[in-house]
């Protein structure tokens, strides 16, 4: 196969395209213009819709009617452009309609600016719209596991009626890596959705509704929601681990801190300290598990986010006091270089 | 390529900067590009503020055996500078042994550590000589192959050609192969 060298914009794009994308809705915003270019460019010539709605919100409706018609939707936007699309997110997640949204995150709070940054944590992993919800959370580190990513997001959206994110940041949006890209889905190879709406001629309509008046009928729609939660956190749990066997400290870093990190762990074996690193792929489910197992042998787990912390509190949750959880973060789009990560190490390492 | 201990180990990290219009991304790009028609792994970073719009521009390209893990480097082990804030700026930055190739035709000053190599290219003049000044990136680029051996000149040229051709510009693939070539031949005047 051969590779083709490609932003990350570009990448999630074309993987998009090939998991079988049929509408995508969008409003433009930088750092993730050139994914909205890539689809103008492409999905129509592919046989998709492109759309560039009159604003965020009527994007991320118009997603929610395409996924009630059963076709693989998507949008994508960054920061404060995903804030405008929470309460279309949690009709999605209410109506348990599939989808994904791309969020190539940039500083914030407010405007903020167009530097990478990791402060949407929360929003995606924890709600960020009304309700009790959850998205599945795919966090990509490197160009080609984003294109990877973003088929297997389509996959889970369809299998679980869960609307999934792509959380990445300017920094991978931006960058170019090789890429070899997996082959198109057989459309036929799509599961079928009967629960769409799709013309109700020689059969019962569906009907699709984020609504029930009756607390008893609210009750039950939010049981199957938190069944299905259940079941992705039970089957869907993804990370990588990189020398963590023998490791006296051990980073957790997620999306292009996770990729740093990795450069760090090397930088530190050569100089004889012994580090390893876990890299979340999945925020939510987040891998509770395997770094509460971490916790049993390693004295020293240590975050690094491009946050003031966000991350940090899923990683206490597991580690339970079972080891030191010291944090290090960068705020405001600046993102800090191995060496600055380094010395952050030695400081939680006797030497 | 070459392979330094420490700072990276079997990894190549350089930055390009510039003045945006330049051509100072696409100088990283084909590099990038070349590198990976060599089979090796790659990255390329932007700078991508507002300073993109008129003011300085600058790119990370790192090249490696194996999978690369930070796309940043706080020490690369060239720069190629073509104005005066990026050498400046990035001056300080370069790994020791390093090597900083700068465009004299803009840069009144010479490189001022003592531990790395400086290679003085009169980059917009040599391009305005081939008769486009814009050629000068590469005029740069020819000038760091020839300081840096990460990739044959060779295949610089060809990544050149393919970007350029997908770009429908093969017409002007003739003038930027020279430009490469004659930053590669200043360059080695100088490194002897």
């Amino acid at each position: 196969m051969s590779r083709v060298l490609m932003r990350g914009n570009e990448a999630i794009a074309e993987a998009a395209i090939r998991a079988g994308l049929k509408c995508y809705f969008c409003y433009p915003i930088t750092p993730q213009g050139e994914l909205v270019e890539y689809m103008a460019r492409e999905l129509p010539k592919r046989g998709g819709v492109f759309l560039q709605a009159e604003s965020e919100v009527a994007a991320i409706n118009m997603v929610y009617g395409a996924a009630a018609a059963g076709v693989r939707t998507m949008t994508s936007s960054s920061s404060p452009g995903i804030s405008l699309k929470q309460e279309g997110i949690s009709y999605l997640a209410g109506s348990r309609l599939p989808c994904v949204i791309v969020n190539m995150m940039r500083g914030g709070p407010g405007l903020g600016n167009i530097a990478p940054a990791q402060g949407d944590y929360f929003q995606a992993t924890k709600g960020g719209g009304h309700g009790d919800y959850r998205l599945i959370v795919l966090a990509p580190s490197t160009v080609p596991e984003a294109a990877q990513l973003v088929m297997l997001a389509f996959d889970l959206a369809d299998k679980y009626r869960v609307p999934a994110m792509i959380l990445g940041d300017g920094m991978l949006g931006q960058m170019m890596e090789p890429v070899e890209l997996p082959p198109p889905v057989d459309p036929s190879s799509i599961p079928e959705k009967p629960w769409a709406l799709t013309g109700a001629e020689g059969r019962e309509p569906n009907v699709i509704l984020s609504f029930d008046l009756s607390p008893q009928g609210l009750r039950e729609m939010n049981r199957v929601l938190q069944d299905t939660y259940r079941e992705i956190e039970r089957s869907e749990v993804r990370w990588e681990e990189v020398e963590t066997a023998d490791a006296e400290i051990v980073l957790v870093a997620y999306g292009t801190m996770g990729r740093i990190a990795k450069t760090v762990v090397e930088r530190a074996r050569e100089e004889g300290i012994k580090a390893g690193l876990l890299r979340p792929i999945t925020l939510w489910p987040f891998p509770y598990e395997p770094l509460r197992e971490l916790a049993e042998r390693v004295p020293t787990i240590l975050t690094v986010e491009l946050s003031a912390g966000q991350m940090w509190e899923d990683v206490r949750l597991a580690v339970e006091g079972r080891a030191k959880t010291p944090f290090y973060g960068e705020l405001g789009g600046v993102v800090p270089t191995p060496r600055e990560i380094l010395s952050e190490v030695k400081k939680h390492v006797s030497s | 390529m070459s392979e330094k201990k420490g700072d990276g180990a079997m990894e190549f990290g350089v930055i390009f900067a510039g003045f945006g219009g330049q051509g100072i991304l696409l100088a990283g790009k084909i590099l990038a590009r070349a590198g990976m028609e060599q089979g090796l792994e790659v990255t390329w970073l932007p700078s991508y503020g507002p300073e993109m719009r008129g003011g300085t521009a600058n790119c990370t390209v790192v090249l490696s055996r194996r999978m690369i893990g930070s796309p940043i480097v706080d020490a690369p082990q060239a720069l190629v500078a073509l104005n005066l804030p990026s050498l400046d700026r990035f001056e300080p930055q370069v790994a020791p042994q390093g090597a900083i190739v700068f465009n004299s035709s803009l840069i009144r000053r010479g490189v001022e550590r003592p531990d790395v190599v400086g290679v003085a290219v009169p980059a917009n003049d040599i391009a305005q000589e081939l008769g486009n000044p814009r050629v000068l990136n590469m005029v740069a680029l020819g000038a760091l192959l020839a300081a840096c051996r990460v990739v044959p000149l060779e295949a610089a040229m060809e990544a050149m050609a393919h970007e350029l051709g997908e770009r429908g510009r093969q017409g002007l693939v003739e003038i930027n192969r020279r430009a490469l070539e004659l930053g590669f031949e200043e360059a080695q005047k100088q490194l002897g």
